[in-house]
């Protein structure tokens, strides 16, 4: 097992970026099988960062970490120092619904909720108490949709169900739900798993956009896509890290053989 | 350096892949004919040798075309990533390079046409036959390094270059010293003077792919400002007899 623990530096000819999210030695137990084992990895701001890695490496659940999702599961344990702008997410002191709007989620499945376009993105704000009025509302709610590019296909149908809208659609609803709260992280667990090329192409475009804002993580079974939207990939197995490094040198020269032997398809 | 040797799970697309280094070992030992046959027809005025070399330039051009469409394929097919890719896009680099490295060899073997119609000038074309050795040599080094993807043997080809140079250099100011002494020669050493300056770019052929095998192997790309005595620009001046 390899003992090196890698993190965020800023490479030769890469502006360092400001870490949104830093963790060390971060360990996972559901019940007695650990999950994830003394994982340190740092999330800059304003960038993707791409989790890869085979099914079961531990992945998502590092990702739901970081919004302490897992708490959420019987059984699991955390360990280790989740830091989000150098405040520790997991202190007592923090509000895990608090935590969850300042760091959203996408899911795999677009999940809307069985409410209007309009409710599906006004929800967050309005529990949240981010709006004083409905024009303001309704304001954060057009907002949200043209961000997410979704505003001029629903713009005349704000009425109608969520679930009315395609998949990728659906997904791009999720998204605005997630940022209509006005977030600094997102986190995506294979937000494109299940699009058409076209409807996935235009998250990516959306990713590449939403990244000038706000920390993104996504977990993506498609080292393509990691390829295509990340800056810093995170290789996974295990339950540990592997390697870490900017997207480009990880793609065309890995430094650790199982990086390779994973993305060239040699896995056995 | 990494293991490489762990078959894809897809056993198709390796094979793929072995079938384009395949081709460039082929098409290696093609180039490496053509070099050391176009250097003996000059030197054993061998016409019908130099023919050869010429009907056979067009298997060259043809391996390098295949190649250049099976690299094409497997990256639209396969998307080949990190050392699958590198491997790739070295095979179709290196293809472009014996292909060039053909077409000099047919440049020579033509102009040994020429003079085997001319008067022989035996020291000259024995200068020509080291020179060609001495290319076909690095040329053969590289290739050797190439198939065993040996990375110390295309960093010795690599830095070895200036042995090159220093031959066309030397053999530049023999065939002035001939043509001023006897214009007649004019013609032969004019020929001359483009087989030693196509040895010399097939010098450099075998240069940019001893790089291309660095990279292919190592990802990293060598240092272009490597060191090198070529014929400058002010070495081709002609310069008043001493």
């Amino acid at each position: 097992m390899i003992d090196t623990r890698p993190t965020v530096t800023a490479a030769a000819g890469e502006p360092p970026r400001d870490i949104k999210i830093r963790t060390r030695d971060v360990s996972v137990f559901y019940d007695d099988k650990q999950a994830l084992k003394d994982v340190s990895l740092d999330m800059a701001d304003r960038a993707v960062t791409a989790l890869i890695g085979p099914s079961g490496c531990g992945k998502s659940t590092f990702l739901r970490c970081l919004n302490r999702m897992n708490d959420t599961i019987q059984g699991a344990r955390v360990e280790g120092v989740i830091e989000l702008d150098g405040e520790n997410v997991n202190a007592r002191s923090v509000d895990p619904v608090a935590l969850r709007a300042r760091v959203g989620m996408v899911f795999q499945r677009p999940n809307p909720f069985p409410k209007s376009i309009f409710e599906n993105v006004a929800y967050g704000p309005r529990i949240h108490g981010l709006t004083r009025s409905k024009a303001e509302l309704a304001e954060v709610v057009e907002q949200a949709l043209r961000r997410a590019g979704l505003w001029d296909e629903v713009a005349d149908r704000l009425d109608q169900s969520g679930s009315s809208l395609s998949g990728g659609q659906q997904q791009r609803l999720v998204i605005a739900r997630a940022i209509a709260v006005d977030p600094e992280v997102i986190l995506m667990d294979e937000p494109c798993s299940a699009l058409d090329p076209i409807a996935t192409a235009k998250i990516e475009e959306l990713i590449d956009e939403l990244r000038q804002q706000y920390c993104i993580v996504i977990v993506t079974h498609s080292m393509a896509q990691a390829a295509r939207v990340s800056q810093r990939t995170a290789f996974f197995h295990m339950g540990q890290i592997v390697e870490i490094g900017r997207t480009d040198e990880l793609f065309t020269n890995p430094k650790e053989q199982r990086t390779l032997d994973y993305i060239t398809g040699r896995f056995g | 350096m990494m293991d490489t040797t762990n078959t894809h799970t897809v056993r198709a697309y390796g094979d793929e892949l072995n079938q384009i280094t395949a081709d460039i070992a082929r098409m290696g030992g093609l180039a490496e004919a053509q070099i050391a046959d176009a250097i003996e027809a000059v030197s054993r005025r061998d016409a019908a040798l130099a023919q050869g070399v010429i009907a056979r330039d067009v298997r060259l051009d043809e391996l390098q075309r295949e190649i250049e469409r099976k690299v094409i394929r497997l990256i639209a097919l396969r998307q080949p990533v990190a050392t699958d890719l590198r491997r790739a896009v070295a095979a179709m680099k290196i293809a472009n390079d014996l292909e060039r490295t053909g077409d000099l060899a047919r440049s020579i073997a033509k102009r040994s046409l020429s003079l085997a119609d001319a008067e022989p000038l035996a020291p000259l074309t024995r200068s020509i036959e080291r020179m060609g050795k001495l290319v076909a040599k690095r040329m053969k080094a590289v290739l050797d390094a190439y198939t065993t993807a040996e990375v110390a043997g295309a960093l010795d080809v690599w830095s070895h270059d200036d042995d090159v140079d220093e031959h066309y250099n030397a053999l530049f100011r023999e065939l002035l010293t001939y043509m001023m002494a006897d214009p007649r020669t004019i013609t032969s050493c004019a020929h001359l003077l483009f087989m030693a300056k196509n040895l010399e770019r097939i010098g450099d052929h075998a240069t940019n792919i001893a790089e291309m095998i660095h990279y292919e192997v190592t990802g990293d790309e060598l240092d272009t400002a490597r060191p090198r005595q070529s014929a400058s620009d002010a070495d081709l001046e002609p310069k008043e007899p001493t």
